[in-house]
């Protein structure tokens, strides 16, 4: 499916099936082509959220942090990062955008803009 | 989230002609509409082939871009250029995982970019392959070829790709220190001793030049430049972006007090652009070729650095195995395979949530 594009670095960690004990035992044997894929959200200051900066490569969650700070803070961006596996995010199906969304447009009565009667009166 | 997987969708079929008509069409009017194509979202493959091209070259140049910049770290005249240099050389580092990123979201994984850079089929941008025989070329390169840089990539930040142009905000911001902390080496030179004025002239000399060919051949030998701008990847020609490069660099070479090697730049009043010589076409095929001076040095100098850091790859990934193990143990032994699938995935929390979200992936 053309929409798992852009995952398969991610799902590489996933897919090893072994339990922990046998991975950790596994020292001598060739680990995953590559690193797990993180994403890195910033807070940019206090009284902000956390907004997604980017991504990168960590061994671990400890790594994947201090990464993060060289990678997307070196010049005082974020005040703190969360950091969490790619592989372990769900999204929506972005080809079935329209149909997923639709229901909330045509419920415009959630808008303040449609109450006319309110027009002109102060504080209101 | 540009990495996300989707949730399986219950009426997953295969795509057939009227579909794909039909995906074509809502690409086309989301590029029309200067809207974004985000990573999930249905695209031409020869658009993605295009942007995994692009975009991992140019991560490739901003490693590559290191090293001739790394190799005045430890001659540094003082210790303000020195840490001025690291934090330089580390920015083209970040710059180049940024971009690393952008490509992974388009379906290519970094280890397989890095191995065709080390085996010499990706290409990177051909300035990286001249020498850096004195402290000036610091000043040159970053004045000019960042310059250069900053030229065919404030443009790129509107490209058509969302997570290409939210990289390229992040690099131009960084950019412009680049280029003053380049132009600052380059005004004291040349505005220091008789010797120090010319070591500044002959650095300009060697990179004027090879700064112009970074905009790639002229736009008749362009093939791909027609699609890229229907794609809205690109906005400017490969002309277009050397002249105004040119223009902003005329008057910045009277500041310094510098002359740009070429005689035939002239004013010329009824274009309002500056006219200027022939390049040196023959000498930017070559250094494509690979017949730089430097260019097996280059990808050498990575391949080497690469391979000896697999050992260190290697200890981290068992390390957070072993601390994975460990937390699943003390989380209670018996715990079920899905816990230890998010516990090896790196959360540790092994909580009804990650859970969940384990299943979920």
């Amino acid at each position: 499916m053309a929409d798992e594009r852009g995952t398969r670095d991610a799902t590489a960690s996933g897919e090893d099936r072994r339990s922990p004990a046998e991975q950790g035992a596994g020292v001598a044997e060739l680990p995953a082509r590559s690193w797990p894929l993180w994403e890195v959200f910033v807070r940019s200051a206090r009284g902000l959220s956390h907004v997604h900066a980017g991504s990168l490569h960590a061994a671990d969650a400890q790594m994947a942090l201090e990464n993060a700070r060289d990678l997307y803070t070196r010049r005082s961006e974020g005040v703190s990062l969360w950091v969490v596996p790619s592989a372990q995010i769900t999204a929506s199906d972005p080809d079935r955008r329209g149909a997923y969304f639709e229901t909330a447009g045509d419920k415009v009565y959630r808008h303040p803009t449609f109450y006319a009667r309110a027009e002109g009166v102060p504080h209101l | 989230m540009e990495h996300a997987k989707t949730a399986p969708a219950d009426g997953a079929h295969l795509v057939d002609q009227a579909e794909l008509d039909d995906l074509q069409e809502r690409f086309d009017a989301t590029i029309a509409a200067e809207q974004r194509i985000e990573p999930r979202d249905w695209m031409p493959e020869a658009y993605r082939r295009t942007l995994i091209r692009q975009i991992g070259q140019h991560a490739h140049s901003e490693i590559i871009g290191m090293q001739p910049e790394g190799n005045w770290i430890t001659r540094a005249p003082s210790l303000k250029r020195k840490s001025i240099l690291m934090a330089k050389v580390q920015d083209e580092a970040g710059h180049g995982l940024y971009l690393y990123s952008a490509a992974e979201t388009l379906g290519i994984d970094r280890t397989t970019m890095t191995e065709q850079l080390i085996d010499g089929t990706a290409k990177y941008s051909s300035i990286f392959n001249y020498p850096t025989p004195t402290w000036a070329d610091m000043g040159a390169i970053g004045w000019l070829v960042d310059g250069a840089a900053i030229c065919n990539q404030v443009p790129l930040c509107r490209a058509s790709y969302g997570p290409y142009g939210r990289a390229m905000v992040r690099i131009c911001k960084e950019e412009s220190f680049h280029q003053r902390q380049g132009f600052e080496i380059l005004y004291e030179l040349s505005h220091g001793t008789p010797a120090q004025h010319r070591m500044a002239q002959e650095a300009v000399d060697r990179w004027w030049w090879p700064a112009l060919m970074m905009f790639g051949p002229p736009d008749a030998d362009s093939p791909n430049t027609a699609q890229s701008m229907e794609w809205k990847i690109k906005r400017f020609t490969n002309d277009e972006l050397r002249q105004r490069f040119i223009d902003m660099s005329v008057p910045q070479a009277e500041v310094l007090g510098l002359a740009l090697p070429d005689p035939d730049l002239r004013w010329n009043e009824a274009t309002g652009h500056y006219d200027s010589g022939e390049i040196d076409w023959t000498e930017f095929t070559e250094v494509l070729k690979g017949r730089g001076p430097c260019n097996a040095l280059r990808v050498s100098n990575r391949r080497r650095a690469h391979e000896g850091g697999a050992w260190v790859r290697e200890a981290a990934a068992a390390y957070a195995q072993k601390q994975a193990a460990r937390a699943a143990a003390q989380a209670g032994g018996g715990a079920a395979a899905n816990e230890e699938r998010a516990a090896a995935q790196g959360s540790g929390q092994g909580s009804a949530h990650d859970r969940r979200m384990a299943e979920a992936s």
